[in-house]
């Protein structure tokens, strides 16, 4: 009956994953960079963003045409017009991933309390971007909902880090640029999980019509 | 906004087949409500009966009620052209008489007895200018109305029913046969009426419900499935059967 139409939609689907994937992959290079002070590292990351812009490109032309030949409703327009949102939060995630990659050089002589605080932000970060892609891709509500939740968790490693660099800036004042980076790179991992949020809360309304639960 | 139409578990046979199940709807007054679903689900049954269209096919049997302000229509008491002349209707292909456009627009009036020169042109006039038609048809009223291309001919339609002053407008697929500029104009001016008139539409147009209705009610098999506001039953339908619908997934 519809069977271009299907085969379209599966295309953007394919071109979401490939973006969600994209995105965890430049998140966890800058987490080796930073766990494995490996300069080195971090070479291929603008090339990596620069494909993440790319593909949310072709998804805007792809999601704009099926709204211009399709006309879609129902679960069709709530799943391309989650589309479209979806993948600003994904391309947001690929410059702060990048942001962070630009700092990295300079926190070589970081505090140890701060470090390990850092590393389980981090991967607390990602898991979110990671569960939030995989709850698109299965169209699991139950699971974008864990990830809404988990936002918490991420909120709270940036309060500790932010206390961290309180207490050693009042100790060591001399090396306050270094802190100061540290401070921007959680905020950094801090916007990266919002973003993931909102990929979550996207996945929640493409289901069920309903966009951020009261 | 009250309801001018109110219609409660009406069912509508042709002979022994059963074409409208139990249906129960309440339509809004001065709004557009849409009819949309496939073809023989009932939508234009459900139409005709709102102004008593079936009385004149053999063999229809209808129970239930089906209230217009309040009063059920299939009453004996009833008087059927003054329903009529309350609901009026316009019908897929533009049917002008053929005979001038200004006795086109006066034939109503005429029918209900006015017969003043001055009145009858103030309504022609208002009528034409009302159904967004005047401007191109003031200075050949005299002309005969089949000379009109189709869209002029379903506004001539739709000033005709105008004319004797209807409450309720029903149009069946108004635009099917139209092309997209004369479909345009129709559904700018539908619209516009809704400030007047009550307005129910068949379509099989989907994007025309979504820009146009305020309320959308999908029929299926002799069944009213869904009925709601537009946008909602556009973007999140509560029944299976409208979702797969609306989305093309059957048909």
């Amino acid at each position: 009956m519809r069977s271009r139409f299907d085969e379209q939609l599966a295309v953007l689907n394919r071109e979401m994953i490939e973006m969600g994937a994209l995105c965890e992959e430049i998140i966890l290079k800058v987490l080796k960079a930073l766990t494995e002070e490996d300069s080195q590292l971090l070479k291929g990351i603008p090339s990596l963003g620069a494909e993440i812009d790319r593909k949310e490109r072709t998804i805007e032309t792809l999601c704009l045409k099926l709204l211009l030949q399709q006309q879609p409703v129902a679960r069709d327009l709530r799943q391309i017009s989650a589309g479209l949102k979806m993948i600003t939060d994904m391309e947001r995630i690929g410059d702060q991933a990048e942001d962070i990659a630009e700092i990295i050089p300079f926190i070589e002589n970081r505090p140890e309390a701060a470090d390990a605080l850092l590393h389980d932000m981090a991967k607390a970060a990602i898991h979110m971007v990671t569960e939030s892609v995989d709850a698109f891709v299965d169209q699991n509500v139950e699971l974008a909902r864990k990830v809404i939740k988990e936002d918490d968790v991420v909120d709270h490693y940036f309060t500790l880090i932010k206390q961290t660099v309180i207490r050693e800036i009042a100790k060591a004042p001399g090396d306050g640029e270094c802190s100061v980076d540290l401070l921007m790179i959680a905020k950094y991992l801090e916007r990266i999980g919002d973003h993931a949020t909102n990929i979550a809360e996207w996945v929640v309304f493409s289901v069920t019509g309903i966009h951020k639960e009261a | 906004m009250s309801d001018i139409v109110t219609v409660e578990n009406m069912c509508l046979w042709y002979g022994e087949h059963q074409a409208l199940k139990n249906i129960t709807i309440k339509i809004p007054q001065k709004s557009i409500t849409a009819f949309i679903g496939p073809s023989g689900c009932g939508k234009s049954t459900f139409l005709k009966s709102l102004n008593r269209m079936n009385d004149l096919i053999q063999g229809v049997k209808i129970t239930g009620d089906v209230k217009y302000n309040g009063k059920n229509i299939y009453d004996p008491s009833v008087d059927v052209n003054e329903l009529r002349r309350e609901i009026g209707m316009v019908f897929q292909k533009p049917n002008p008489f053929p005979m001038s456009i200004y006795d086109n627009i006066a034939y109503g009036p005429r029918t209900h007895g006015i017969r003043n020169k001055a009145k009858l042109d103030e309504i022609v006039e208002q009528s034409l200018k009302d159904a967004a038609i005047w401007e191109e048809v003031k200075d050949r009223l005299k002309k005969n109305a089949l000379g009109l291309s189709g869209g002029q001919q379903q506004r001539i339609c739709i000033a005709r029913a105008l004319a004797v002053k209807p409450k309720v407008l029903l149009m069946d697929e108004p635009t099917s046969a139209l092309d997209p500029i004369s479909t345009s104009k129709i559904e700018e001016l539908t619209v516009k009426l809704k400030e007047e008139y009550t307005i129910i539409i068949v379509t099989h147009n989907m994007q025309q419900a979504v820009r146009i209705s305020d309320q959308t009610a999908f029929f299926l098999l002799g069944e009213l499935v869904e009925y709601g506001n537009t946008e909602t039953l556009f973007s999140t339908p509560k029944d299976q059967r409208t979702e797969d619908y609306i989305t093309g997934r059957f048909g």
